[in-house]
């Protein structure tokens, strides 16, 4: 595996919310502005904290929706039972600080230096760190060849359905709906199985690049299917969440 | 001195009494996430192997059956991932990694876990020995399921469970600490979860 090393230590800061964006029920996408960014790259992550009068404190892990270069976003989905989610999505406002510190990780990371065709493939709200790479991808007018394969349960639960509907030159969006489709659908119906995958994915002769996002099962499956069709395992990048 | 987050109050899924088996910044799951940089190997058992290797020599191997032979422990232990879940009280059954380098003359200050799939971790010796770490193939009475690390992984509970190293397939003795995976992605060389060394500098 190739490896890009990442040094100096991350500090805690304190940032300020600039915007909050609805994109569905349960997700909001937070722009935030840190005094002291590094900068990060697309598929990274941060780590926020939160803080109760008591001085009790509850951290996560959220990825970063933003491209490299544009203001600093995470889109947050709202866990049922969660003790961070329902507080970012449902109490936080403009101008509200929020601790964080960032960015971590370096592996499920695309760079614009890779000419591979790109597949991403996201199940629910795994799709967030696959549109900081589609953005950045754009922004640099990046010629690179991209898809992205989309699984949602229902059509309002599709997170950047306006902008990924947008994308055209060379990007093309595939959606598959699992539980309901609208009426006159076109997109795929059902769970991504390795029928949709052969249809809709980059043949290993292109030695394209995945990256795979979202609940565990999901990405099991999906992983396992694209080894089937000759992805080679260091070719298919990962990232998982939730429990199975 | 963290700044107070307007309107937040804790919802701790601690359950009662257990806070201080909980290191700080995690909170308990009681589902078990799976984190995992690329796709599960699927290594047939017949194929299986546990090395001790040093500067390229193997110095002691054992297949699949033979691992299976050495004396198992049971141990229920809580486990620290860096992604801030903790799970309580998980049973695993496995081999202590005491009885496997007992097995080997040779001795140095640090070990690199190999596994399938590319996938390393570096550990002081001294952390995979004296009953604290395990070559673990059983899970809650079953088998270790693929997706969490099986045939078998590494269990190393005091420390972030990223150093437990899934589909371990062994252990390279070291005179000098190098980073393995994570460690070369910024994670922490050693990795204490009472520390919270998630980050390197941390």
């Amino acid at each position: 595996m190739e490896t890009t090393a990442v040094r100096g230590r991350l500090t805690w800061q304190t940032a300020a919310v600039t915007a909050i964006t609805r994109e569905t029920d349960a997700v909001s996408t937070i722009e935030l502005n840190p005094p002291d960014w590094p900068g990060h790259r697309a598929g990274q992550h941060l780590d926020v904290r939160l803080t109760a009068d008591d001085g009790y404190a509850a951290e996560r892990s959220y990825s970063i929706a933003s491209a490299p270069g544009e203001p600093l976003a995470i889109t947050v989905q709202r866990l049922e039972n969660g003790e961070v989610s329902p507080y970012l999505t449902e109490e936080l406002r403009v101008g509200d600080q929020l601790e964080l510190r960032g960015p971590i990780g370096g592996y499920f990371v695309w760079e614009p230096a890779d000419h591979s065709p790109v597949m991403l493939i996201a199940g629910g709200s795994g799709v967030v760190p696959l549109r900081s790479m589609l953005r950045h991808r754009q922004l640099v007018g990046s010629d690179v060849p991209a898809r992205l394969l989309y699984s949602s349960r229902t059509w309002p639960d599709v997170i950047y359905r306006g902008e990924l509907d947008h994308y055209r030159d060379g990007v093309r969006v595939i959606w598959t709906l699992t539980n309901s489709q609208p009426p006159g659908w076109t997109g795929y119906s059902g769970r991504v199985n390795a029928a949709m995958l052969t249809e809709t994915v980059w043949p290993a002769s292109e030695h394209p690049l995945a990256f795979i996002c979202g609940p565990t099962t999901f990405v099991e499956v999906v992983a396992e299917h694209l080894l089937g069709l000759g992805y080679p395992p260091e070719r298919v990048k990962t990232e998982r969440f939730g429990g199975k | 001195m963290s700044p107070v987050s307007r309107g937040f109050r804790g919802r701790s899924q601690t359950p009662a009494g257990e806070d201080s088996r909980l290191p700080p910044g995690q909170h308990v799951t009681l589902d078990y996430p799976v984190l995992s940089a690329g796709p599960t190997p699927h290594t047939p058992l017949p194929e299986w192997t546990f090395s001790i290797t040093r500067g390229g020599d193997t110095l002691k191997s054992w297949t699949w059956q033979e691992m299976q032979a050495l004396p198992a422990e049971t141990v229920t232990v809580d486990i620290h991932c860096v992604t801030r879940w903790s799970k309580l009280g998980t049973r695993w059954r496995g081999v202590s990694v005491d009885t496997l380098l007992d097995q080997v003359d040779a001795s140095t200050p640090y070990v690199l876990a190999f596994s399938d799939g590319g996938y390393t971790t570096n550990l002081p010796t001294e952390d995979v020995a004296g009953g604290k770490a395990w070559v673990a193939f059983g899970y809650e009475g079953g088998p270790l399921a693929p997706e969490h690390g099986g045939p078998a992984r590494l269990l190393v509970p005091h420390l972030y469970f990223w150093k437990s190293a899934k589909w371990v397939r062994g252990l390279e003795l070291r005179d000098h600490d190098a980073p393995g995976f994570w460690e070369t992605y910024g994670y922490h060389m050693y990795g204490d979860p009472w520390k919270q060394q998630r980050y390197a500098g941390d």
